[in-house]
C-alpha cells in the first residue's frame, strides 16, 4: 500500500529465541501511533529489525514501506527509502563533529557528482538547532561524545529533522530527559508531523505522549500487540499500570 | 543501489592512481645483485669524488657484516632478496628545469601522480625522483636569490661539499643500521637542501619519489640543513606500482637545525603491498631550534621507521606526529626516538595507528633523558583503532628518564569501531565503507589538522581510498 509503513505477521529470533511473533502494525502517513509495553516485550527489537540490524533473524513475515519490502537491505538502503531510527542509545562517534556527520548524510543522498550547498546546508541546521534548543558551538563537538542523556536525544532528533524522513521510529526518546528536554524534544517532533510523513513513537511511559499527542496507542506484550485506542489507552495504562495488561493476555491464553 | 555502485567505480579508478608503469628504457642499469662491482659502477656513472666512493665501499663491507634485526622485527625481511635487487637504473637523465623537458614518460607519469599541479598550486619548489634520479628539480628564482640550495645528494656532494660534507653522514652514521649502511653504499638521488641564516621559506620544497621498475631498490637519501634562525618545510610523497616481486625502498633522511632554526619534514607515504619500506630518519635539534616530523605511513608491506630527534642544544624541542595505517597484509612498524642531551629540552610524540582486517600495527618509543639533565620533558601518546576481530597492534615503549627534575608522561589506548557504530552510521544513510572511513577520519582528525591542508586533504582521499577497498 503506498503512503504506508506496513508489518506484516513478523516473526523475529535472536539466537534461536522468538521475540516478535506474528506481530503486525499499519501506520499510514499522516498518523503516529505510540507503541507501549513492559519492558523485555519486544519494542526495540522491533525498531532494530526495522532499520535492517544483522543480529536478527527474521522467520516470516514482511516489513513494507509505501508498499515495497525492506526486509533483508541493508541499513543505508532502508535509510534512503526515507526511514529513521532515533536510538534508545545513541553511539558516540569519536573526533567526527555533528555538521560534518549530518552532512555526509545528506551528501550520501546526493547523485553522483552533485556536491552539498555548504551555505544553504549551515543555514538549515542552524535553523533546525535553534529550534531544539541547540547551542550552535555544538555543531563542532563529536557526535554523541561526553553528550548528557538529554543532548543526545535532541541530537537525534535533530537528525531526524535534518534527513527529512517518510517514517520516523523513535525508540524510547523519552528516558533520560528532563522535563524542560521533553518539551523541546516533543516541540521538535511536532513541528515535523505533516500529512506525508508517519511515527512510531516507541515508550514505556505515558509521560511522552502528554507532549506528542498520538493517533492511535497500541500495548504490546510478549512480542505482539494486545490492545490498541485512542490516546486515552495510555493514560488508562498509567492508572492501571502493566499488571493488568499481563493479566489479561495471560487469561487471554488460558481462557484459549 | 546505482549511485553506490557508481561511486565505487569511481572510487576504483583512484585506488589505482599509483598502480601503472612505463616499458624500461634505461641507459645506466647496475644489474641485479650487490657487490662491489655494483657500487663502484654506481660511482663511476655519479663521477663521485674519491672520499665518496671509499665512504660507500666502507658502507658496503659494514652492511655485510650487520645481521637482519630479526631477533625484534618483522621475520618478513628474511623475505628480502639482496641478490634479485637493481640497484641503480637511470636514463641519464640530467634533472630538467621545465616539465616540458621531461622525457614524455617520466612527465605522463608526474602529470597523472599531479605532481605539476601542486607545484603550481602551492610549492617552494619541486624535485620529481624517477626510479634512481631525478627527472625534475626546479626552485622558485626568489629563493635561489636568498642562497637557499636545493639539489639532489650527487650534486650536493659535489658542487657544496663545504656545506654538506659536515653533516653527512653525522646525524645518522652509516654503522647505525643495516639498512642505513646499505643506502650509504648505494644511495642516488635524495634532496641536499641547505638554507642560510635567517632565511624563512613561506612555501614547502617537495620532493616525489616514484619507482617505475620491478625488482628495483630505490635508495635516495636527504639531507636538510637550516641555518641559524632559519625556517623550513620539507614535504615527501612516494608511490611504486603494483609488480608482482617486492620491491624496496630504503632512505636515510638527515636534517640539522642550527641554532633557533626550524625544520617540518612531512610524509605522505602510500607505498603499493609489495614495498618493503625501511628507512632511516633523524634529526638533529641545536640550541633553541626545533624538529618535528609528520609521518604518515599509508601502504607498503612492511614499513619499519622510527623518526628521532635528537635534542642537543638547550631548549631544544622535538616532535613526531605519526599515522599509520595496516590493512591486510601489511605490517606498519613505526614509532619515535628522542634523545635528550641537553637541559630544558622538550619531545612530543604522538603516534595514531590503525588495523583493518589482517593488517597489524607497531609502536616502537625510544625517550631517553640522562641523570644530569635538567627541566627535560616528554609527552607520548599512543593510540590505536582496530577494524574487525582479527586485526593486531602491539605498542614497545621504551622511555628512560634518570634525574630528579625530568618529567615524563606516557599515555596509550586501543579502541574499536564497533558493529553498533557502523550499524547507527549506516542508518543515517551511509555505506559501510564510507561509516568506517568517517570513523577512521574521526579518529586522525585531531592530528591531521597539524598538516598543511593540503596534505590533509591528500591523506583524508587516501583513508577513504583504503576503507572503500577493505569492504568485502
Amino acid at each position: 500500500m503506498n503512503n504506508t509503513l506496513e508489518i506484516k505477521n513478523l516473526n523475529v529470533s535472536i539466537d534461536g529465541q522468538a521475540i516478535l511473533k506474528d506481530f503486525s502494525l499499519s501506520i499510514p502517513k499522516g498518523e503516529v501511533h505510540a507503541l507501549m509495553g513492559p519492558n523485555g516485550t519486544g519494542k526495540s527489537t522491533l525498531a532494530k529489525v526495522m532499520a535492517g540490524h544483522e543480529d536478527y533473524t527474521v522467520e516470516s513475515g514482511d516489513i513494507l514501506l509505501d508498499g515495497d519490502s525492506i526486509l533483508g537491505q541493508e541499513p543505508d538502503v532502508i535509510s534512503h527509502a526515507g526511514l529513521f531510527l532515533a536510538f534508545q542509545y545513541p553511539m558516540e562517534i569519536p573526533g567526527v563533529s555533528i555538521a560534518n556527520f549530518i552532512r555526509a548524510a545528506r551528501q550520501s543522498r546526493l547523485p553522483e557528482g552533485e556536491q552539498i550547498k555548504a551555505v544553504e546546508y549551515y543555514k538549515d541546521l542552524y535553523a533546525k538547532m535553534d529550534a531544539l534548543k541547540i547551542d550552535r558551538s555544538f555543531t563542532a563537538r563529536s557526535l554523541n561524545e561526553g553528550f548528557s542523556g538529554g543532548e543526545k536525544k535532541r541530537c537525534e532528533v535533530l537528525q531526524m529533522s535534518m534527513l527529512d524522513p517518510k517514517y520516523c521510529v523513535m525508540d524510547e526518546t523519552d528516558s533520560g530527559l528532563d522535563i524542560d528536554a521533553l518539551r523541546v524534544v516533543a516541540d521538535g517532533v511536532n513541528l515535523m508531523r505533516n500529512q506525508a510523513r508517519a511515527f512510531l513513537v516507541i515508550t514505556h511511559y505515558q509521560r511522552l505522549l502528554d507532549y506528542i499527542v498520538p493517533d492511535v496507542v497500541h500495548v504490546m506484550y510478549d512480542g505482539r500487540i494486545v490492545h490498541s485506542g485512542d490516546k486515552d489507552l495510555a493514560k488508562e495504562l498509567e492508572v492501571k499500570g502493566y499488571d493488568w495488561v499481563k493479566e489479561e493476555f495471560t487469561d487471554a491464553i488460558v481462557g484459549a | 543501489m546505482s549511485n553506490s555502485n557508481l561511486q565505487d567505480e569511481a572510487i576504483r579508478v583512484d585506488t589505482e592512481k599509483g598502480n601503472f608503469s612505463y616499458p624500461e628504457d634505461y641507459q645506466f642499469d647496475a644489474g641485479i645483485g650487490l657487490t662491489e662491482e655494483t657500487i663502484k659502477y654506481i660511482s663511476d656513472v655519479k663521477d663521485d669524488d674519491d672520499w665518496v666512493r671509499d665512504f660507500r665501499l666502507k658502507a658496503l663491507e659494514i652492511f655485510k657484516k650487520k645481521a637482519m634485526p630479526t631477533n625484534w622485527a618483522d621475520e618478513d625481511l628474511e623475505n628480502i632478496h639482496f641478490d634479485e635487487i637493481r640497484y641503480y637504473l637511470s636514463k641519464g637523465q640530467v634533472p630538467a628545469r621545465s616539465w616540458d623537458d621531461v622525457p614524455d614518460d617520466v612527465k605522463e607519469t608526474f602529470e597523472r601522480l599531479g605532481i605539476p599541479e601542486q607545484e603550481r598550486k602551492f610549492l617552494a619548489g619541486v624535485e620529481a625522483q624517477f626510479d634512481s634520479e631525478a627527472s625534475y628539480s626546479r626552485m622558485k628564482d626568489d629563493l635561489e636569490k636568498e642562497g637557499v640550495i636545493f639539489v639532489g645528494s650527487s650534486e650536493g656532494l659535489a658542487k657544496y661539499p663545504e656545506i654538506f660534507r659536515p653533516y653527512f653522514g653525522k646525524v645518522i652514521p652509516t654503522s647505525d643500521n643495516k639498512f642505513s649502511a646499505l643506502n650509504s653504499a648505494t644511495f642516488s638521488g635524495g634532496s641536499f637542501i641547505y638554507v642560510p641564516k635567517g632565511v624563512k621559506l613561506k612555501q614547502p620544497l617537495q620532493a616525489y619519489f616514484r619507482i617505475n621498475a620491478e625488482n628495483f631498490g630505490q635508495f635516495e637519501r636527504t639531507l636538510i640543513i637550516a641555518d641559524e634562525g632559519s625556517e623550513i618545510t620539507y614535504m615527501e610523497g612516494c608511490t611504486a606500482p603494483k609488480f608482482e616481486t617486492a620491491t624496496l625502498h630504503s632512505a636515510v633522511v638527515e636534517l640539522v637545525a642550527l641554532k633557533n632554526a626550524k625544520i617540518q619534514y612531512i610524509t605522505v607515504q602510500n607505498w603499493s603491498s609489495n614495498v618493503f619500506n625501511l628507512v632511516t630518519k633523524r634529526g638533529m635539534a641545536d640550541e633553541g631550534a626545533e624538529v618535528k616530523w609528520i609521518d604518515c605511513n599509508i601502504g607498503s608491506r612492511l614499513t619499519m621507521k622510527y623518526p628521532g630527534v635528537v635534542l642537543k642544544g638547550q631548549g631544544a624541542r622535538g616532535e613526531v606526529l605519526s599515522i599509520a595505517l595496516a590493512n591486510d597484509g601489511q605490517h606498519q612498524d613505526t614509532g619515535a626516538k628522542m634523545m635528550h642531551l641537553a637541559d630544558n629540552t622538550t619531545s612530543n610524540i604522538i603516534s595514531k595507528s590503525i588495523s583493518i582486517g589482517e593488517g597489524r600495527s607497531t609502536y616502537r618509543g625510544q625517550v631517553h633523558m640522562p641523570k644530569h639533565l635538567k627541566n627535560c620533558k616528554n609527552n607520548t601518546e599512543c593510540d590505536a583503532l582496530l577494524i574487525n576481530t582479527n586485526s593486531r597492534t602491539d605498542t614497545y615503549p621504551a622511555i628512560t628518564t634518570r634525574g630528579q627534575n625530568n618529567t615524563v608522561q606516557h599515555e596509550a589506548s586501543v579502541s574499536k569501531v564497533s558493529a553498533e557504530q557502523i550499524f547507527y552510521m549506516m542508518q543515517r544513510g551511509l555505506s559501510q565503507g564510507e561509516a568506517m572511513s568517517l570513523a577512521v577520519n574521526g579518529f586522525v582528525n585531531e592530528l591531521m589538522k597539524a598538516f598543511p591542508m593540503e596534505y590533509s586533504v591528500e591523506l583524508k582521499r587516501l583513508i577513504d581510498m583504503e576503507m572503500e577497498g577493505s569492504v568485502g
